[in-house]
């Protein structure tokens, strides 16, 4: 733990405290998540394996010998040391598809947490925070929205308009916010009630800024879990897309769609269908456990059982 | 209690009739019905194509045309489909019997699931059967539906060329053509539910697991609970009387809301196994731009999810005495 004298001066300015006899550390709200985040080891070893799967797919995508899309002469051959997934009919090289694959599944579900999150947090904030009609009329249009099955109204949405990944994720994103603003609506209810909240009103602060910077930073523990769940919901939805046939289409690929490809091959080349079904668990996995721990970094309370 | 039953099902109704006319708007203004005709080849005449736009309302405007559908579905017509002969009505029915039946089986077996692992993972916290509980129900979580159903299909084909005989059904709802007599026929249903059941069943039950654990947990370690165990009565008595039954109580709630994502995950299941149910239905209707059964797909889809909250809402009222509806 760092001393907080030996600090930087300037971040927080701890008057340089007597000595005592037992040596006090303030600890910051931040250190405080960081150090419980980093107890949960499942969370920790998930997200090493996860960093690494991404680097894998950037980097490891622009070093790797083959290309994506590019025809060897070696055709329907199982995993080897020169291709490590092995290759499709066609001759192309499964591990620098399963690559690609992977990045534009994680494009497609960053992009949608980040921006189911954003339109989420704001729409839930502001039904909360001025409640009555407004709530009601707010939250009314959330629950319209999550009467529908997603997956029925993504497809007929990206039947029409997709294609493209970055579609994909606008329709994707355009239903699950809804699901945000639930939670972030449940969050600011009992923010609002506050003392800090009556002190900033009592301090002439406008509603505007009271839910940006009170309400909002004060639920970003729940937005952030939230968030890296929804990373995963989005990559496994968005794979079942693919695979109905209404996710990315070719020249784009994507997890769900190599799987796609591969399952009418599954008793002959079946490493095709394997791999990328392994990547996507591998995701969504390492997505959860990561989420898992944040929680309890962020509210102890709620996972950790009085003795 | 039967006031706030009227009460909630007079409220649902202008939900249904909103929701319904997003649906409807979403779907006219994004797929054109007439779009496979016209990239017919060799192309179709201009009098069919005209007659076409005339059996599918497309002349009228979008109000008109939504308030037509909406009124036809009172008397049972649920809009023209783009297949001339097809009646929207009668084939969703039939195809709703089909779906409904691995939804209410798939529901029931990851219900029991839960609830026996949720409460064993509970009861022995921190055991090794508990990380194996959590971490299998992790994996389920993470596992893409199809993805497991098309393993379990391979798996009961291996299972049957291993046999010699066709031991499991892995393809379609029902024998073509079903087989003479009750009992066979019976028997042949269940035959091809079983994989399709349980791939439904596995990918749903984690989450509502993970819920029953949590919600089992906190009641353990409430007042009442220890009062009980206080008083000296047996821990097995106190676990299912007192704990787990107001465990539970929060599960109708949660079981309630997945409705939505349980039909996505039946969509999904019923592809793999080539049934013909509501996601062929689905799927088809929005391949072919038929705008009217895409639309009374969703709407039913709608009523049923609409339909299960308010059975949730009720049953909360009944379970928890202290939910008083005023």
């Amino acid at each position: 733990m760092p001393d907080t004298r030996t600090r930087t001066p300037g971040t927080r300015s701890a008057p340089a405290a007597p000595d005592r006899e037992f040596t006090v550390t303030e600890r910051s709200q931040g250190q405080l998540v960081l150090r419980r985040f980093l107890q949960h080891r499942a969370a920790v070893v998930s997200l090493g394996v996860l960093v690494a799967l991404i680097l894998l797919a950037y980097v490891g995508g622009l070093l790797w010998k083959y290309d994506p899309g590019q025809y060897t002469p070696d055709n329907s051959v199982p995993p080897s040391w020169d291709h490590p997934f092995g290759t499709d009919s066609a001759g192309r090289d499964q591990f620098a598809q399963v690559l690609r694959g992977t990045r534009i599944s994680l494009q497609v579900s960053v992009s949608v947490a980040v921006l189911a999150t954003l339109v989420g947090t704001l729409w839930g904030s502001v039904a909360g925070y001025f409640g009555g009609k407004v709530d009601t009329v707010m939250m009314r249009i959330a629950d319209l929205v999550l009467t529908l099955p997603l997956i029925a109204v993504a497809a007929m949405l990206s039947h029409n308009f997709g294609g493209s990944w970055y579609l994909i994720a606008l329709v994707i994103a355009g239903l699950y916010w809804a699901y945000v603003s639930r939670v972030s609506r449940g969050v600011v209810l009992s923010l609002r009630e506050k003392e800090f909240v009556e002190a900033a009103k009592a301090l002439g602060a406008s509603d505007t800024r009271i839910i940006l910077r009170h309400l909002v930073p004060n639920a970003l523990g729940s937005i952030l879990v939230n968030l890296t769940i929804l990373v995963a919901l989005a990559i496994l939805l968005e794979t079942s897309l693919s695979y109905l046939g209404f996710g990315v289409t070719p020249p784009d690929t994507s997890l769900g769609l190599l799987v796609s490809e591969a399952q009418t091959a599954l008793t002959t080349r079946p490493w095709l269908f394997y791999f990328p079904g392994l990547f996507i668990i591998i995701i969504a996995l390492t997505i959860n456990f990561i989420g898992d721990g944040l929680r309890d970094a962020f509210d102890p309370q709620q996972t950790k059982v009085r003795q | 209690m039967l006031a706030f039953a009227v009460r909630r099902i007079l409220y649902s109704i202008p939900v249904l009739i909103v929701s319904s006319f997003i649906i409807f708007a979403l779907g006219s203004a994004s797929a054109d019905p007439l779009a496979p005709l016209r990239e017919k080849n060799p192309p179709a005449p201009q009098n069919v194509i005209d007659a076409e736009y005339v059996r599918l309302h497309l002349d009228q405007p979008l109000l008109q045309r939504y308030f037509s559908w909406l009124g036809g579905i009172f008397t049972g017509d649920f809009g023209p489909s783009v297949v001339s002969t097809a009646n929207i009505g009668h084939d969703l029915g039939d195809r709703f019997l089909v779906t409904i039946r691995l939804i209410a089986l798939a529901m029931l077996i990851a219900l029991i699931l839960a609830v026996v692992i949720g409460v064993l993972t509970a009861v022995k916290q921190y055991s090794k059967f508990d990380y194996a509980a959590t971490f299998v129900g992790f994996l389920f979580l993470a596992m893409p539906a199809f993805w497991f159903a098309i393993l379990l299909k391979q798996a009961g084909i291996s299972f049957n060329s291993a046999l010699g005989t066709q031991a499991i059904y892995t393809i379609g709802q029902s024998s073509v053509p079903p087989p003479r007599g009750a009992g066979p026929y019976v028997v042949d249903i269940i035959g091809h539910m079983i994989l399709p059941t349980i791939s439904l069943a596995l990918i749903s039950y984690a989450a509502w697991s993970r819920f029953t654990r949590a919600s089992m947990l906190e009641v353990m370690n409430s007042d009442y609970v220890r009062l009980a165990r206080a008083k000296g009565l047996p821990r097995r008595t106190v676990m299912v009387k007192h704990g787990l039954r107001t465990a539970l109580i929060p599960l109708t709630t949660v079981t309630a809301l997945d409705i939505a994502s349980i039909i996505g995950g039946a969509v999904v299941t019923e592809t793999v196994f080539q049934w013909k149910g509501m996601g062929d239905y689905l799927l088809t209707a929005i391949r072919t731009n038929d705008v009217y059964a895409t639309a009374s797909w969703l709407l039913l889809a709608a009523t049923v999810v609409i339909a299960f909250n308010l059975i949730a809402d009720l049953l909360y009222g009944v379970l928890d005495p202290r939910i008083r509806y005023a």
